[in-house]
């Protein structure tokens, strides 16, 4: 049986350890915070990187169009038929314009265009910094006393606030025409009725949410990519551990942040 | 003038630098030599501010690199040139928008200028043609080659070259020598090169320096390394496996 001095050992190690972690976790956000920090010094100090912007919009926002525009015709059509059943039940099938064009314009457009951002450019972009950490070119530019937040982060971190909401609203239109493609056209909703009900109960206050979500998650997911890959560990291995890391976090982080939002604005 | 005194480094437990003392003269070429993962990376790239010492100083020109702020830091590097090993050239790049890019970025010149220094400097390193290539699509030398240009467009006044022979056949490797000393000889700058290049770098340099468990063991020309008494100096340029550096982990290590 263990004594009270075994168990005091045991208690204090426990003690000790959750300290341990306690304090890396705090260092780690705060270095995080200071990453976001001094990249975003340079969105104010001249020179600015247009050239590089319009290369990071072209590759976060243009190249993400195709999968943006599948994912939301499908969740939007997907949204349409599940909901149309539910409200079926009780006899308010009327009510599907405006149940589809919430949930897409509040909730499912902004998290899914997120996370599917995340996929296809975050995960991209960690690896690109990683590999041009690894092969010294982020050295190179500081060697050339350039300043590689200037260079490599910034000019990803405003495209990711310029286009998140531009997709987020593609997103969501493109969910609301699939919606109304298999409501009207499969399930014998009038077309009348879908957007009229949709104008009556979907209101600015409700894009406006969609909005300052996606612009949120848009500087969320670039944040948490270019930090994994401008601290990656060595070799092959390290990037692809700070790439899988990115994308992870980032999923995990577009799901919290996204119920702490909806919270307050519902508060 | 570079004057590297007392400099100590530290990665963990392990110590890298253990008080490196060494002098280098305006326009001088030298080598520093010495075990692989021994810190002569290390030592570079505290040169040029990459890594902060633990202690010790760096004076470039009287000015201590390792104590002034950010600022005076890039006014500082932008004496140096830096090759490094693998060449670091921008994969997104062009061979002509990656030795433009010092040039666009830190000077105001015109593009018609611009044009006409890339092309100059990629004659000087024996490239013409490749101007729209991607890095990926050149060889290895011809990527070091570019390095070189690009470290050289801005007319440092100190270039570093980590290991810039690496990974070349012995042709390669004698034409990326020749090349330094011709462009050393032609700009006169002060050149550091970190190499394991023995002995084609004895025709190379003016000095070299031998770093041996963290701290300068030998430092002399060529000839005097050659015929140096110092036994660790003798079993390291001899390639040889008994002698005072132990070979266990050249042996064990496989």
């Amino acid at each position: 049986m263990r004594g009270p001095k075994a168990n005091y050992v045991v208690g204090e190690r426990l003690v000790r350890e959750l300290g341990s972690w306690g304090l890396s976790t705090l260092r780690s956000m705060g270095h995080m915070f200071l990453f976001l920090g001094h990249s975003f010094v340079f969105a104010f100090v001249p020179p600015f990187k247009f050239k590089q912007l319009l290369r990071e919009i072209r590759f976060i926002g243009t190249k993400s169009m195709t999968v943006i525009f599948l994912m939301g015709s499908f969740t939007g059509m997907v949204l349409s038929l599940q909901i149309y059943h539910t409200l079926r039940k009780f006899g308010s099938e009327a009510m599907l314009g405006p149940a589809v064009a919430l949930s897409l314009i509040r909730e499912l457009g902004p998290v899914l265009c997120a996370l599917t951002i995340t996929g296809r450019a975050g995960s991209a972009l960690t690896a690109e910094i990683g590999i041009m950490r690894i092969s010294e070119q982020i050295d190179a530019l500081i060697a050339m006393a350039l300043n590689p937040h200037r260079y490599l982060i910034i000019p990803k971190i405003i495209a990711a606030i310029i286009v998140f909401p531009l997709l987020t609203a593609i997103f969501d239109v493109i969910g609301i025409y699939g919606g109304y493609l298999v409501g009207v056209k499969l399930l014998g909703v009038s077309p009348g009725t879908y957007f009229s009900q949709m104008e009556h109960f979907v209101g600015m206050e409700d894009i406006r949410v969609g909005f300052y979500k996606s612009l949120m998650f848009g500087i969320l997911v670039l944040w948490v990519c270019c930090y994994k890959g401008f601290y990656t560990g060595y070799g092959a291995e390290g990037v692809s551990k700070s790439t899988t890391e990115a994308v992870v976090m980032s999923s995990v982080l577009i799901l919290i942040s996204d119920y702490i939002l909806g919270s307050l604005f519902i508060a | 003038m570079i004057q590297i005194i007392n400099l100590h480094k530290s990665f963990g437990e392990q110590k890298v630098l253990k008080g490196v003392n060494l002098s280098i003269s305006d326009k001088e070429l030298i080598a520093i030599i010495g075990e692989s993962g021994g810190g002569k990376s290390v030592l570079l790239r505290h040169l040029i501010g990459l890594l902060k010492p633990d202690k010790g100083k760096i004076l470039v020109d009287d000015e201590d690199i390792t104590r002034v702020n950010r600022r005076e830091l890039d006014r500082l590097r932008e004496k140096f040139g830096v090759v490094f090993q693998g060449g670091a050239l921008f994969d997104s790049f062009t061979v002509f928008e990656n030795i433009a890019f010092p040039l666009r970025e830190k000077t105001g010149l015109p593009e018609d200028e611009i044009r006409t220094k890339v092309e100059e400097s990629l004659e000087d390193v024996g490239l013409e043609g490749v101007e729209q290539k991607y890095p990926a699509e050149l060889s290895g030398g011809m990527r070091k080659r570019v390095a070189l240009a690009r470290a050289l467009i801005t007319e440092p006044q100190i270039v570093l070259f980590d290991e810039p022979t690496t990974g070349l056949d012995p042709i390669k490797l004698h034409a990326i020598h020749r090349l330094i000393v011709d462009t050393h000889n032609k700009h006169g700058f002060t050149g550091v090169m970190v190499s394991h290049d023995i002995p084609e770098i004895y025709e190379v340099v003016d000095r070299i320096a031998f770093l041996y468990e963290g701290a300068i063991e030998v430092i002399g020309t060529p000839e005097q390394i050659v015929h140096s008494h110092d036994r660790i100096v003798r079993q390291f340029v001899t390639g040889s496996l008994s002698g005072p550096i132990q070979a266990t982990h050249y042996t064990s290590g496989g």
